[in-house]
């Protein structure tokens, strides 16, 4: 043991990898299948959201058991969570804009196809 | 220690730096990366607030099945990365080899479903243009979002699956030892493959499941 590694409690045996590592697959293995069976289930209109927690909770599991963000790196914790503030702007400019404004700018949010022309392609012009 | 040479390299003066350089090299590009998908993803729930039951209507028409199945083995193929990423560190030179070749099959695994599905999306006419089946301008969207997601996403597991078995045959030939930083930062970026499918399935797969 040199020491000189990050995570100096890494595991050294097979035995202790998989113990390591397997819990986490089986939760996402888990996560993954009541992530679809729960797609069937009405929730009004939360399957969406239902959807994308799971997949939140899976990306934190990978992220943090995976990609090794549990060990005690600050500048790799910082650089790994970096880009959730990046994109964190991104959806709220995107949205509040999307949600503010006003609706005679879009188009309706219900559709019916056969009223709108369409090109010689048959490709709906927008 | 394995043969191969050695694992530290100029500038740094002990592995533990080499390491955290080489994650946090990853980790920047990773960033880079969540913007690019985590764009593309932004811009299909703008338009899918739009398009709201021609969304649901087309994300019926995805294959399920294929989405789930590999799914399964793409969150399998991260368990066979973590596996290696560990014993690589250790120094287990069987078990770094067989969880590598088990990562890189399961790979392989993913694109060749990804193929089949994306045959039997064309034998369906699913692709937007002349031909497209459904009638809701959404429908194309939804169908057009598909095919740049799941394409760019295969074109990372290429990339992916090349890294891994360039450094993975290096090792194998005796050039690159096992202690070295790259297994563990190309890990990194497996895994970041695996993320964006994990949000790419409720995306293209769940979508509007309850009403048929």
């Amino acid at each position: 043991m040199s020491g000189h590694s990050l995570g100096e409690g890494d595991p050294k045996t097979l035995r202790a990898m998989l113990w390591r590592t397997v819990p986490v697959w089986v939760a996402l293995i888990a996560l993954a299948l009541s992530s679809c069976a729960l797609a069937y289930v009405p929730m009004g209109g939360f399957n969406m959201a239902v959807s994308l927690a799971i997949a939140a909770a899976k990306m934190v599991l990978v992220g943090v058991f995976f990609m090794h963000l549990r060990r005690p790196d600050p500048l790799l914790r910082l650089s790994g969570g970096a880009w959730l503030l990046w994109i964190g702007f991104l959806l709220a400019m995107v949205f509040a804009d999307q949600a503010t404004r006003a609706p005679i700018s879009q188009p309706a949010h219900t559709e019916n196809a056969s009223q709108r022309p369409t090109d010689p392609a048959g490709m709906p012009s927008f | 220690m394995s043969g191969g040479g050695e694992a530290l390299r100029e500038p740094w003066e002990s592995l533990r730096r080499q390491r955290e350089a080489a994650g946090f090299g990853m980790w920047l590009f990773l960033n880079s990366e969540a913007l690019l998908f985590g764009g593309l993803i932004t811009a299909f729930f703008a338009t899918r607030f739009f398009h709201l039951e021609a969304f649901q209507a087309a994300g019926r028409e995805a294959e399920v099945v294929y989405g789930t199945v590999n799914t399964l083995v793409l969150l399998t193929s991260s368990l066979t990365m973590a596996v290696a990423s560990h014993a690589t560190r250790a120094e287990l030179r069987r078990l770094s080899f067989w969880s590598l070749g088990l990562t890189l099959a399961l790979g392989l695994v993913f694109l060749g479903l990804k193929i089949m599905e994306w045959r039997s999306d064309l034998e369906k006419n699913m692709f937007p243009g002349p031909g497209f089946p459904m009638e809701q301008p959404g429908a194309a969207l939804f169908w057009g979002f598909y095919w740049v997601l799941t394409s760019l996403h295969g074109l990372h597991m290429i990339g992916g699956l090349g890294t891994v078995g360039f450094l993975t045959w290096e090792a194998a030939r005796g050039k690159r030892p096992l202690r070295s930083p790259a297994f563990e930062a190309a890990g990194l970026y497996w895994h970041l493959i695996d993320v964006v499918w994990i949000f790419l399935y409720p995306l293209i797969y769940l979508q509007g499941r309850t009403s048929s």
